[in-house]
C-alpha cells in the first residue's frame, strides 16, 4: 500500500514507518485533508478514531497533528502524522466525528482547524485563556483572571 | 402571537407542533438524568427537539496534562478515574499500552485475572446503567435490583485488592495481587447467583408496555451514521456491525474464550437494551470459562524497577463496556510520558446525541441519554 501511496503523492509522504507494530504516515501539511479522504475512499480507512496532537516548543514547525484511521475491512489501523505551525484543514466534511475531537485539540493546543464549522472551546470555559497541554503551560498554571471574576474566589489552587 | 390562522389551517400547520413558538431550555448541568454533569441546551418546538448543543467539560481535571508531570507508574491510579464505574477496563487500557510501549507481555496467569476482574467491571457497568436508564424512563424497581447484584461484584473487588470502585487492580507488566484464597468460588458462587438475575431484570422491562413504549423506535442511528461518528462499543452494535475489539484485534486472553458478539438489528433504544443484556450473558460465559482454567506461575512480568520505556508511540485500544479506549502514549525515553491521549468512547458517542434526538420529542432526549451510556468521568477527564 505504502508504494502505490508513494507512487501518487511522491514527496509528500515524508516518511513511512512502523513501530512496534504499527503503521504510521508522516505527510506534509499540503496534503491534509485530500490525502485522509483518499485513504478513507480507496483505502476503506472508514473510521476516524481519534484527532490529536502532541507539542514540540523546540520545532520550528512546533505541533504534530495525529490521525488515527481503523478500517473495519482490514481490520488494520494507521497514523497518519503532519507538522504544522498552528493551523491545519479540518477534516469534518470527511468524518462528522472530527466536529468534537478538533474542537478538543484547539481547546488544549490552540491549534486552528480551516474549515471547521463551529470552532470553539469545548472542555474549558468559553473566556479561559492559554492553551493548557502545551508544554509551556504550567500544571497549576489557570487563567487567575477568569477564575477570580466567574468563581469569585481569589485562586483555584 | 399574530399568525391569526383560522382553525382549518392549523391542522395542517406542520411547521410548528401545537403552533407554540420555538423555545431554547436548559437541562443540566445539574439534572438526574443526565447522569453527572452535563448541560444540553435544547431547541424546542412545543414538545419536539429542533436541535441541541451538549456542554461539557464542568468535571475536567486535566488528567492529559497531569499525565506528562508524573511517571508511568504514579499516573496508572488516575485512570481509574476517568470511567469511574469501570475503573477495571481503564486500568487494563493503560497497563496494556506501557507494557506494549516497554515490549512486555503480562503472564498468563496475570492475563486470566484481568480477563475475569474486566468483564465482572463490565457487568457491573451494564447493571449500572441498566437501572439508572430504566429510573430514568420511569422503572424504579430494576434500580434496586441491579444495585443489589452490582454490590455482589464490588464485594468481590473489595476482597481482591481493598478497594470497590476506584480499583487500581493491575500494574504495569501484571497484576500486584495474587488471588485471595477462596477467590475462584467467590465468583463461581456469584455466576451461579447473577445467572437468574438477568431473566429477572429481562422479565420486568422486555415486554413491559410502557419499557417498550418508550424505547421501540427511539434515538434511532444508522450503521453509516455510526461509523461516521466514530460511535463504538454496544450503540454500534445494536446498529448491526458485528466489531467488537475483543475478537477483531484480542488483547490479554480473550483469544482463548468462547463468545458471541451480540449485534442489534434496528438500532433503536430498545435494540441496544437487547444487546447490553446480550453482552451480560456473554460476560458471564467468559468468567465461567476463565476462572475453571486460570494457570498458575507468575502473575508479575519482569518489568525495571524504573519504567523508562524508549523513545517512540503507541497507540493501545480495548473494549471498555461504553466502547473503544484507547490509549496513544509519546515516550521521549524518559520516565514520564512526553504526551498521553486517551481516546474516551464517552466522549465521541456523546457527541451522536444531537442526530439521535432531532425530531424527537423532549422525553426522548432523556431515553436517548440514558442509551448512550455515557460516564461524565470519561468525558471531561
Amino acid at each position: 500500500m505504502v508504494t502505490r501511496l508513494k507512487g501518487r503523492h511522491g514527496s509528500g509522504i515524508r516518511e513511512a514507518t512502523s513501530y512496534l507494530g504499527q503503521n504510521y504516515l508522516v505527510v506534509e501539511s499540503t496534503l491534509i485533508p485530500d490525502f485522509l479522504r483518499m485513504l478513507r475512499d480507496e483505502e476503506k480507512f472508514d473510521y476516524l478514531v481519534d484527532v490529536t496532537a502532541v507539542h514540540y516548543p523546540e520545532r520550528e514547525k512546533q505541533f504534530e497533528v495525529v490521525w488515527i484511521l481503523y478500517s473495519f475491512e482490514r481490520n488494520e489501523r494507521i497514523r497518519v502524522k503532519t507538522l504544522v505551525a498552528e493551523s491545519v484543514p479540518s477534516v469534518f466534511s470527511i468524518w462528522p466525528t472530527a466536529n468534537w475531537l478538533e474542537r478538543e485539540v484547539f481547546d488544549m493546543f490552540g491549534i486552528s482547524f480551516e474549515g471547521h464549522p463551529d470552532l470553539k472551546r469545548i472542555l474549558l470555559p468559553d473566556g479561559w485563556k492559554g492553551y493548557p497541554l502545551r508544554k509551556d503551560y504550567g500544571i497549576i498554571q489557570q487563567d487567575n483572571e477568569w477564575v477570580q471574576i466567574n468563581l469569585g474566589i481569589e485562586s483555584g489552587q | 402571537m399574530s399568525h391569526g390562522t383560522s382553525h382549518l389551517e392549523l391542522q395542517d400547520h406542520e411547521k410548528t407542533f401545537l403552533d407554540s413558538n420555538e423555545l431554547i431550555i436548559n437541562m443540566g448541568p445539574q439534572h438526574p438524568a443526565t447522569h453527572g454533569v452535563l448541560r444540553v441546551i435544547l431547541k424546542l418546538d412545543g414538545e419536539k427537539v429542533l436541535g441541541t448543543e451538549c456542554v461539557i467539560g464542568y468535571l475536567h481535571r486535566g488528567v492529559e496534562k497531569i499525565a506528562e508531570h508524573r511517571t508511568y507508574t504514579m499516573f496508572n491510579p488516575y485512570v481509574d478515574r476517568m470511567d469511574y464505574v469501570a475503573a477495571v477496563s481503564n486500568g487494563l487500557g493503560y497497563c496494556e499500552s506501557v507494557e506494549k510501549l516497554l515490549n512486555i507481555q503480562a503472564p498468563p496467569r496475570a492475563n486470566y485475572i484481568r480477563v475475569i476482574l474486566t468483564e465482572l467491571n463490565r457487568l457491573a457497568s451494564h447493571m449500572l446503567w441498566l437501572g439508572t436508564h430504566a429510573l430514568d424512563i420511569g422503572a424504579i424497581t430494576p434500580l434496586f435490583y441491579t444495585f443489589r447484584d452490582r454490590e455482589e461484584i464490588l464485594k468481590i473487588f473489595e476482597k481482591y485488592c481493598g478497594a470497590r470502585l476506584t480499583t487500581h487492580a493491575f500494574r504495569i507488566g501484571g497484576c500486584l495481587y495474587e488471588t485471595y484464597d477462596g477467590f475462584e468460588s467467590d465468583v463461581t458462587r456469584f455466576l451461579k447467583f447473577v445467572a437468574p438475575k438477568i431473566e429477572e431484570y429481562e422479565e420486568l422491562l422486555t415486554t413491559n408496555r410502557i419499557w417498550v413504549e418508550r424505547t421501540k423506535n427511539v434515538g434511532f442511528i444508522s450503521a453509516a451514521d455510526c461509523v461516521a461518528l466514530g460511535v463504538t462499543g454496544p450503540v454500534l452494535r445494536a446498529s448491526g456491525v458485528k466489531w467488537d475489539l475483543r475478537k477483531a484485534q484480542p488483547y490479554a486472553a480473550y483469544s482463548e474464550f468462547d463468545f458471541e458478539i451480540p449485534i442489534g438489528t434496528t438500532g433503536d433504544t430498545y435494540d441496544r437494551y437487547l444487546v447490553r443484556m446480550q453482552e451480560m450473558r456473554q460476560s458471564l460465559r467468559i468468567i465461567e470459562q476463565a476462572v475453571g482454567r486460570i494457570p498458575s506461575g507468575p502473575i508479575m512480568a519482569k518489568v525495571p524497577k524504573v519504567i523508562k520505556p524508549p523513545a517512540g508511540e503507541i497507540y493501545h485500544s480495548i473494549e471498555a463496556p461504553k466502547g473503544e479506549l484507547g490509549y496513544f502514549i509519546v515516550s521521549d525515553g524518559s520516565t514520564q510520558p512526553y504526551r498521553i491521549r486517551v481516546r474516551p468512547p464517552s466522549f465521541v458517542n456523546l457527541q451522536a446525541l444531537d442526530q439521535m434526538v432531532r425530531g424527537a420529542l423532549v422525553a426522548d432526549v432523556i431515553a436517548v441519554i440514558g442509551t448512550l451510556d455515557i460516564v461524565l468521568g470519561e468525558v471531561d477527564r
